[in-house]
């Protein structure tokens, strides 16, 4: 305890000489660029933006009780800390699967956050069923060669790498024919097209292969036994996401409470809207309770329990609060929650609605609910199928 | 904040479990019912609740019980729930003995608690008199005498209230009903004179009385506490009756999932069918958010955390809506089977609702919880 301690002061020193007032508002994408770069450089100089990792791979090598200080410092005091691709999808999955050149090789560079991922799983025809999928890689020499195309494949218009899935045998059943390969975006066979959704932003890409190139050295895990590889994966994904939600839409924005409050107002110390107060109650138990489940989840796993796993809600629950989370905030807004641009309404509130209109995602990717409720299903419930 | 058992609650856990599945199972509830028991529970299982030391878990040693917390209390009524056992738990202990025992009153602390112990003593708890639970519209009133308080009103839905050997009754002392201020518990001798207990039969199988007062004479020794006591004693007990909702759920859960991989129709079994397989994956969601939040709170009440209240009412307004999707899922994948009184389905079905009115049905939580949030 007492080194926990000691380790809690070196961290407040180094949020002391590091990291200006104007960066402790949380994540927004307006934050000044050049303030930030230098900030997450001397998080990444101590192997902090991915504490966990060994340091060999410049990562931080901290313990479990070290990681939780970190992150409980980090939060306290709003610090932007970035969660990209590499180190949220990939970074976990090298460490697990990864060969030691691969480990070598690629995660430095996400560690420092200076190589930009992205993540090749869906097609236009394998969505839900994604393993399905028939993007190619065909064996040309000492490398693949790659054709097809991925979809709902965020920042790949800025990503230096991507990490993909395709189709290595082509005569096994569709499980055992997939490998999960790592190549270079920036080559003649890749096109990127950005994807405009429903609240105006391009998010997502829809990127095309025409014989690219990928050297076969790259492949991580097993050849043919990607969809291993790739459940681990979508494993990471779905508890981070749901370990790692804020506060409402936004990290700098006011709570909910806040927002329902100000937007509805206060009648003798009620909320002045009977049936908004009684939802805005149950949203923040069903949040309490997504949280203790998620934190229960941990503890169970450490402690050997053998029930069942908990832990398998947290990602259609997550997104279920999510969504809830945003029409709540809607609802409260009411027809100033209506507006798309331009002037006539705070751009926050603009801002709001389009969040609002993008958590009808959170139960679409990383496995829809219903592919989520397929699997508690047969894993968890253990029903026949 | 541990949310999850420690090994000393898992050996517990076990040890009540198999008890209850080889001297209470749901048959035994089921012929109590059937038999119109006059007791409506066995004493002869509450003496061995007590010599097992159930009973004096939370009571200090000085009061012959073992010191421990709500959450031991709560491990017993969860695995109480699960076969429906019927004695008095929730009313004797987290109700009328609590009251004495969270109160300042040490000298009945210690002619009551160490016959509770010994499960020689049952004691009610008075508080309902209209059918929407609001514990603080209270038009019971206690009038100052020359040596002490003399109490006229009309009690409803007191739970046990025709075996008690005593009752704790939420009268009031000034204001009007609606007033939190002005309440005061007080601690009467079922046989007193002016006490009338008419037994009424609930459709869980369970017992409550209407318990009249009609001017009937209390010492000023018999003071247990004011609103503050009565707020502290429905928290402990909504913990504890969400934690017995717990397991009836779960059991009503895990036999609905027995009947979806067992029973078959157009040639497989129901189970195989996603409109069935997406809903058992809620109904487990549910019940699980509800565990996670009766351990938090009981975790509140045993760490003396300034949020009890917050987590009783978070906790069971969880369990509530728990109790409501299982128990009518619960039926309904049965199907018409399900709909018979030979199942015990609707035995957990009937129990779970009761539960969910007893103490608050989420309404009156989702209320409560705004009004603690400041809103």
């Amino acid at each position: 305890m007492a080194d926990l301690e000691s380790f809690r002061r070196e961290v407040r020193d180094f949020l002391a000489d590091n990291l200006p007032d104007e960066l402790r508002v949380g994540n927004r994408p307006d934050l000044p660029e050049e303030p930030l770069r230098k900030w997450t450089a001397a998080l990444a100089e101590r192997g902090w933006f991915t504490p966990e990792w060994p340091v060999e791979y410049g990562g931080g090598g901290l313990d479990r009780e070290q990681t939780a200080v970190l992150r409980g410092e980090l939060r306290a005091v709003r610090a932007p800390v970035e969660s990209p691709a590499g180190v949220r999808l990939l970074g976990a999955t090298l460490l697990e699967f990864g060969t030691e050149e691969q480990k070598r090789q690629h995660l430095p560079g996400v560690a420092r956050n200076a190589v930009r991922w992205c993540q090749g799983f869906s097609e236009p025809g394998s969505g839900s069923d994604l393993a399905s999928l028939q993007c190619r890689a065909d064996l040309d020499g000492d490398e693949y060669v790659i054709n097809g195309s991925k979809i709902w494949t965020s920042g790949a218009d800025e990503a230096d790498w991507i990490f993909c899935l395709v189709r290595t045998d082509f005569d096994a059943s569709k499980h055992r024919g997939i490998s999960l390969i790592l190549f270079e975006m920036d080559q003649p066979g890749i096109e990127v097209t950005p994807l405009e959704l429903i609240d105006g932003t391009a998010h997502f890409c829809q990127v095309f292969f025409d014989d690219a190139r990928a050297r076969a050295d790259q492949i991580v895990g097993p050849l043919h036994g990607g969809w291993t590889v790739a459940k681990r994966l979508l494993q990471h994904e779905r508890t981070t996401d749901s370990a790692t939600h804020g506060d409402i839409v936004g990290e700098s924005k006011e709570t909910i409470v806040e927002l329902v409050k100000r937007e509805v107002g206060m009648n003798n110390g009620v909320l002045a809207d009977a049936v908004l107060r009684e939802r805005l109650a149950a949203h923040e138990i069903d949040t309490r309770a997504l949280d203790l489940t998620m934190q229960r989840a941990v503890e169970e796993v450490s402690a050997g329990h053998r029930g069942r796993d908990i832990g398998s809600v947290g990602k259609f629950r997550w997104a279920d609060m999510m969504k809830a989370e945003h029409d709540l905030a809607m609802d409260a807004a009411g027809s100033g929650g209506l507006g798309w641009e331009g002037p006539g309404f705070e751009p926050a509130q603009l801002e709001r609605t389009r969040e609002w209109l993008f958590s009808r995602a959170h139960s679409i990717w990383g496995g829809t609910d219903e592919i989520q409720k397929n699997t508690i299903a047969k894993r968890v419930l253990g029903l026949p199928e | 904040m541990a949310l999850t058992l420690s090994e000393d609650q898992q050996l517990l856990r076990d040890s009540a479990r198999s008890f209850l599945d080889d001297k209470s199972p749901v048959s035994r509830m089921r012929a109590l019912r059937d038999e119109r028991d006059a007791t409506g529970f066995s004493r002869a299982v509450w003496k061995v609740m007590a010599d097992l030391g159930w009973l004096g878990i939370q009571l200090r040693a000085e009061h012959g019980g073992s010191g421990k917390g709500l959450r031991e209390v709560a491990v017993i009524m969860t695995e109480c729930g699960r076969v429906l056992a019927p004695e008095p738990v929730l009313s004797t202990l987290l109700l009328g003995a609590n009251a004495v025992r969270l109160s300042s009153n040490e000298a009945l602390k210690g002619d009551v608690l160490p016959a509770v112990a010994a499960g020689q003593r049952l004691i009610a708890f008075a508080l309902e008199e209209t059918g929407r639970f609001d514990p603080y519209a209270i038009n019971t009133a206690a009038v100052l005498t020359a040596d002490g308080y003399c109490i006229t009103g009309e009690k409803r839905y007191v739970l046990d209230g025709h075996t008690a050997d005593q009752i704790v009754v939420v009268a009031r002392t000034s204001g009007a009903a609606g007033d939190r201020d002005g309440l005061t518990l007080f601690f009467v001798d079922a046989d007193t004179d002016g006490v009338e207990i008419v037994r009424t039969t609930m459709m869980d199988g369970r017992n409550a009385a209407r318990v009249g007062f009609a001017g009937v004479d209390v010492g000023a020794d018999r003071l247990l506490g004011n609103a503050e006591l009565l707020d502290r004693v429905l928290d402990e007990a909504t913990l504890g009756l969400a934690a017995e909702m717990v397991g009836m759920a779960e059991e009503a859960f895990e036999r609905t999932l027995e009947h979806l991989k067992e029973r078959e129709q157009f040639g497989v079994k129901i189970g195989m069918f996603q409109a069935l397989r997406h809903r058992a994956a809620e109904m487990f969601a549910e019940l699980e958010f509800a565990r996670s939040l009766v351990l938090d709170g009981l975790s509140a009440v045993d760490e003396d955390r300034d949020d009890i209240s917050l987590s009783a009412s978070a906790a069971k307004t969880q369990a509530n809506k728990a109790a409501r999707l299982i128990g009518a899922e619960a039926i309904q994948m049965h199907g018409g089977i399900g709909m018979t009184d030979e199942l015990d389905i609707g035995l957990f079905f009937k129990r779970l609702r009761a539960a969910d009115i007893t103490l608050g049905d989420a309404s009156y939580h989702l209320r409560r919880f705004a009004s603690l949030k400041g809103y």
